[in-house]
């Protein structure tokens, strides 16, 4: 026994020691874990730092008088005239009553920097709609320009550069002060396409694409996967084929989607000359890119269905086709569900392979089909984050923003559909 | 042995037990009744290596253990047995603290080891289980050469200061195991490749390797062939010299051969404990009486 | 017609075949004494109606949008005057794009040769009789096939059999994609790589130390050649892979180990769903997040430190990759490490070991072999992912290990290479099909490995 006693006497002086690296390798996985969530903190809160500004509009709210002298516009029927009428001068005129002190050709033209060049197609669009407005004083509010927006969004942000001259900035504070130009919700991101003017850019058109083109990768990629996945799960033989779809299967999921782009530029379009850009193509991309996810989890899906439930509906005399269709793949649903949408999650927020099928064009108008040439959510963040211009960088952040409480309400759907209808056997 | 105590069993209606005869058959149901905490037979010991009183252990809302008290003595082989699920396994898991790392298990009532509380907050874990090793009852060797594992417990707890040190250590464990001769040319070959009954004397080799002063032994021989069984059964009869060894069987035979003391256990109640020759052939208690002639297990 | 209105008329088609094939077959079992005397069910019936109904409808359909656009594009071709034929596919493919501008309204006719104009509105006309001729055939083709289904609706017909074994095909048809999902990456990328082989020899590729892809419009340009050695890319993209990894294992490893092993249910709940966001944010957004907040904070200690960092370094672009690799290691490794039987656990803390050290000496060691495996398939992300590189990684071709440099990676010169009007022919755009095939290669390597591996190690406990 003294062996014994004096061996519990070294383990118990090694305590001392042992304990302290059980500390601090207990201390390293909460670090590791604060690493990352730190990342995660850091990273939202940069998202959100730099977007929430990009739900804002600058606009300018005059007086408008719409004075047939100064837009040369006598005849507002007149389509000639309407065409090349000065729509703007109306603006600047209404600008400088707010500003008594401005004069001269210079200062004016500076003024018209604090207008965004498409507040005078408004106008001008105000005129079409109704020529009785000429002659008439309206209160009119309007996009302020890209420097102005920048300027009243960003002035004590030493990151933003402000484009406006002292003279500008002056009159800018004036305005702001005087509740002129404001900033108020911004609508217009959500009702347009892209454009050159970061003021005037939506993300109506990207969402309208991504909807699309999800569209068709869902229609194509849920039966397919499911398809495959109750053949290889009840029907496939044992052979050689079956193990090569298997691996098949498996190194797809791997795969660098960048790959399915270049597949998708030798396939779609050069082989089959379908056009450039459309979500029908980036549908089938994307579609080949998730089929690999839905199909294992719908296998795991058919997987957990009990034998049990097969045995009882052949011993019935069904048929395997039947056993299948009745029992295993309504239990098997919320699964696969759940599974594609997880999948579906994937494609929307993809990037690269869409790039190369030339969803990367500048595209204003709003898709109107299948065929029509558009852009997603995604290559839109991609697009506006490469623009050199400051007001599509907050942009780029809110539609990050809309991106991400898309993916957040898919996630949320599969999770509530895992807990409403899971059934544990 | 020696010094066990007298039986302070409450249980006054019980009688001389017949032969081992079918005649248990018809027995009363009432007299199968068991009351919470009582024990019939001789529980308590006067040179106690564990001083165990009132033991209750819980899994969550479910009560595994129901106020089991009973002394361990000094060098002596005690088996539990018992139906399955009657909690003797949970029990002997409580005896070196291998239940903390089920979350919802909670133990109550007295520990003692040598006098000291088991379950005492300040209360060192690792330096208990160096004290109490533990033999599990499917043969789990680390995917490591079986030197490694028979030295992985000394070189943890520092036990050796040189190599030849740990070297003696590891031939003196596999000796005491009756290994020694089967693998001294592959110490290095990885223990994985060893023979399910090898590999439980392996195991065995590497919990005494670490000279513990009990040794828990957790159904050893359920996953092993008659053979290695016998084998295992002969190490514990010489270990016993050295160790006080509990051990939880479900083969009453494998009770009778190697154990000076037997518990029987029973839904969580401790039921009787006695000498096991008088377990297996005059057992005081009804249900002690019906387990060992085969009316259940 | 437009072929999303056709397919909302197959379906009402294929409705209709159906509820004609139930109400026929049904009325066949009348006479007989019910639909008992039927070998099969009414459904089975009607659902092969409706089979016949839809899917050579659906497959006409299908082939006839696939070809559509080359046979229009060859015929437009074709029907150029001789002296506008193109006598090069980079020709073909300008000419193409300008008559499908015209005829789009995108470019006026007035600024293209008439004989453009011209092709620009037979272009039209085709494109307009083409869908004319789909629609019909196709409308035709489901009516037809319905109304044969309909009329061999017979009470001696194993209806059911047949409608099974159409439906096991299809099922087969759908796993069988996969192969041909793999065959066409295949494909696609081997015969652009093959004749980018007869431009640029394949030595210089696989070991030329410089790339310049530029080949220039003029060929008395300096530098007219381009150069493609691929050996500079493959060094950014494992400088990258690298710096992520140096982050991802030690990080998405120890959260793992933590996660199983030490912190309550609880905490498990709560941190693990937090992790797991990290790999659901897409990649253009660590691509913003590289680019604009990572690589400017970077630049900016560098040279507070006195260091010389590029605005587009590989460290940030690798960090990043890093983070967004987190979630995968961990939950690769959580799975690993669970796969350890908890006996090895219990032997372990029987001996009196504590928590780290049967982590470190027992779990850690039976596990490396899964953990391995899914490190080399987090490599193979890591060199395959695209965005962030392409965001915030630069398009200089440095072979450098400094990771304050500017590097490029193979993804982000495909992207580059791709992005906007290419010529089929010339050797710059072929050479993005032969860094396709490269990393094609590469990472399948890896995961046929990786798997490999993981699975000997899941057998290995089973």
């Amino acid at each position: 026994m003294t062996n014994s006693t004096s061996q519990a006497e070294i383990v118990r002086q090694s305590l001392k020691r042992r304990y302290r690296k059980e500390r601090r390798f207990r201390a390293y996985g909460i670090a590791a874990i604060a690493v990352a969530l730190t990342a995660l903190v850091v990273l939202f809160a940069d998202i959100i730092g730099k977007g929430y500004t990009g739900f804002l509009k600058t606009t300018l709210t005059l007086e408008v008088t719409f004075d047939p002298e100064l837009m040369y516009l006598e005849d507002p029927t007149d389509p000639a005239q309407l065409r090349n009428g000065d729509y703007l001068a109306p603006l600047i005129a209404a600008l400088k009553k707010e500003l008594p002190e401005v004069s001269g050709r210079r200062a004016e033209r500076a003024l018209k920097g604090l207008i965004s060049s498409y507040a005078a197609s408004d106008v001008k669009d105000l005129v079409a709609a109704d020529p009785a407005i000429m002659g008439t004083t309206q209160r009119l509010t309007f996009l302020a320009s890209d420097d102005v927006d920048v300027f009243a969004k960003h002035r004590d942000d030493a990151s933003y550069s402000i484009k406006l001259t002292e003279q500008q900035q002056a009159w800018a504070l004036t305005l702001l002060e005087r509740g002129i130009i404001e900033n108020s919700f911004n609508d217009v991101f959500f009702s347009n396409g892209d454009s050159r003017d970061p003021g005037h850019a939506g993300v109506l058109g990207a969402i309208v694409g991504s909807l699309l083109t999800m569209a068709v990768t869902l229609l194509l990629s849920f039966p397919i996967g499911v398809s495959a996945a109750i053949y290889l799960e009840e029907f496939a033989p044992q052979n050689r084929l079956t193990d090569f779809i298997e691996v098949n299967i498996n190194n797809l999921a791997a795969v660098p989607s960048i790959i399915f782009g270049l597949l998708g530029l030798a396939v779609f379009i050069n082989l089959f000359g379908m056009p450039r850009s459309v979500p029908v193509v980036g549908g089938l991309v994307l579609m080949l890119m998730t089929l690999p996810t839905i199909i294992i989890s719908s296998r795991a899906a058919i997987k957990s269905v009990p034998p049990s439930i097969r045995e009882a509906a052949q011993g019935i005399g069904a048929s395997k086709m039947q056993v299948v269709l009745h029992h295993v793949l309504p239990l098997a649903m919320p699964g696969m569900l759940t599974g594609s949408i997880i999948g579906m999650a994937q494609a929307l927020g993809e990037t690269a392979p869409l790039l190369l099928i030339g969803m990367v064009a500048f595209i204003v108008d709003v898709p109107d089909g299948f065929f029509s040439s558009a852009t997603v959510l995604p290559v839109q963040i991609f697009l506006w984050a490469g623009s050199p211009e400051q007001g599509f960088i907050e942009r780029a952040s809110a539609a990050i923003m809309v991106l991400l409480a898309f993916l957040i309400s898919m996630n949320a759907l599969a999770i509530w559909l895992r807990k409403r209808l899971e059934r544990r056997w | 042995m020696s010094t066990l105590n007298t039986s302070i069993s409450t249980e006054q209606t019980q009688r001389e037990a017949p032969e081992l005869a079918p005649a248990a058959v018809q027995d009363k149901p009432e007299e199968t009744a068991i009351e919470y905490g009582q024990t019939v037979g001789t529980p308590f010991a006067d040179d106690a290596k564990f001083r165990l009183r009132d033991v209750e252990v819980y899994y969550g809302e479910s009560q595994a253990i129901k106020g089991v008290s009973l002394d361990i003595a000094r060098n002596e082989v005690i088996a539990f047995i018992g139906p399955s699920g009657c909690g003797k396994s949970t029990f002997l898991r409580c005896l070196n603290r291998m239940n903390d790392s089920i979350d919802i298990c909670r133990v109550k009532g007295s520990l003692e080891l040598d006098g000291q509380d088991l379950y005492d907050p300040r209360r060192d874990v690792v330096e208990l289980r160096a004290r109490v090793g533990m033999v599990f009852q499917k043969p789990n060797p680390f995917p490591k050469s079986i030197y490694d594992n028979v030295a992985y417990g000394p070189r943890i707890h520092g036990l050796a200061n040189r190599k030849s040190e740990l070297d003696d250590i590891v031939e003196d464990s596999l000796r005491k195991a009756g290994l020694w001769n089967e693998v001294k040319d592959r110490l290095d070959a990885p223990a994985t490749g060893m023979s399910g009954g090898q590999q439980q004397r392996l195991c065995i080799a590497r919990t005494i390797a670490v000279s513990p002063e009990v040794v828990l032994m957790d159904e050893p021989c359920s996953a092993l062939d008659p053979i290695a069984t016998a084998k295992v059964e002969e190490l514990i009869a010489e270990l016993s010299e050295s160790y006080t060894i509990i051990i939880v069987t479900h083969s009453m035979q494998q009770a009778a051969r190697v154990s000076h003391r037997t518990a029987y256990f029973h839904l969580g109640n401790l039921v009787e404990v006695n000498a096991t020759d008088k377990v297996f052939t005059a057992p005081e208690h009804k249900l002690t009486e019906s387990y060992i002639t085969g009316r259940f297990g | 017609m437009q072929p999303a209105n056709l397919i909302p008329l197959i379906v009402v088609l294929v409705v209709i075949a159906f509820a004609l094939g139930y109400a026929r077959s049904r009325a066949l079992a009348v006479p007989m004494g019910g639909i008992k005397h039927l070998k099969s069910l009414p459904f089975y019936y009607a659902a092969r109606a409706a089979m016949w109904c839809g899917l050579p409808a659906l497959l006409v359909l299908a082939c006839w949008l696939g070809f559509e656009g080359k046979v229009i594009q060859t015929l437009v071709v074709g029907s150029l005057p001789a002296e506008l034929q193109p006598d090069s596919a980079g020709k073909a493919s300008l000419i193409l794009s300008q008559i499908s501008n015209v005829a789009s309204g995108a470019l006026s006719a007035d600024v293209v040769p008439p004989a453009i104009a011209e092709a620009a509105s037979r272009l039209t006309g085709l494109q307009q009789s083409s869908q004319t001729m789909m629609a019909l055939l196709v409308i035709c083709i489901a009516v037809l096939g319905g109304f044969v289904a309909w009329l061999r609706i017979a009470p001696h017909i194993n209806a059911r059999e047949k409608f099974e074994t159409t439906l096991r095909r299809i099922f087969f048809a759908c796993a069988g994609l996969a192969i041909l999902t793999t065959v066409g990456i295949v494909f696609s990328v081997i015969f652009e790589t093959i004749r980018f082989f007869g431009k640029v020899p394949i030595t210089e590729f696989l070991f030329g130390t410089s790339w310049s892809p530029q080949t220039a419009i003029r060929a008395d340009q300096v530098g007219a050649e381009g150069a493609f050695g691929m050996i500079p890319l493959f060094v950014g993209t494992l400088l990258i892979s690298a710096i992520a990894m140096v982050v991802a294992v030690p990080v998405g490893l120890m959260s793992a180990i933590y996660l199983s092993e030490y912190a309550s249910p609880r905490m498990r709940g709560i941190i693990k769903p937090l992790l797991e966001m990290l790999a659901g944010v897409p990649t253009v957004v660590y691509g913003f997040f590289a680019a604009l907040t990572v690589a400017p904070f970077i630049s900016g200690l560098a040279a507070a430190l006195g260091l010389q960092a590029s605005a587009e370094s590989a460290l940030a672009a690798g960090l990043v990759m890093g983070i967004m690799i987190i979630p995968f290691v961990s939950s690769l490794s959580d799975d690993v490490i669970n796969a350890v039987p908890q006996s090895l656990r219990d032997g372990s803390l029987a001996l009196g070991a504590t928590q780290s050290e049967t982590m470190k000496k027992v779990i850690f060691p039976a596990a490396l072999p899964g953990i391995m495996g899914g490190i080399l398939l987090a490599v193979s992300r890591a060199i395959g992912e695209t965005m962030i590189v392409v965001m915030a990684a630069g398009l200089a071709a440095n072979l450098t290990a400094n990771p304050l440099e500017a590097v490029t990676t193979v993804t982000v010169q495909i992207v580059t290479l791709l992005v906007g009007d290419q010529e089929f022919d010339s050797a710059k755009t072929l050479a993005a099909f032969a860094l396709g095939m490269l990393l094609f290669v590469v990472t399948l390597a890896l995961n046929v490995i990786a798997l490999h591996v993981v699975r000997k190690y899941r057998e290995q406990y089973d």
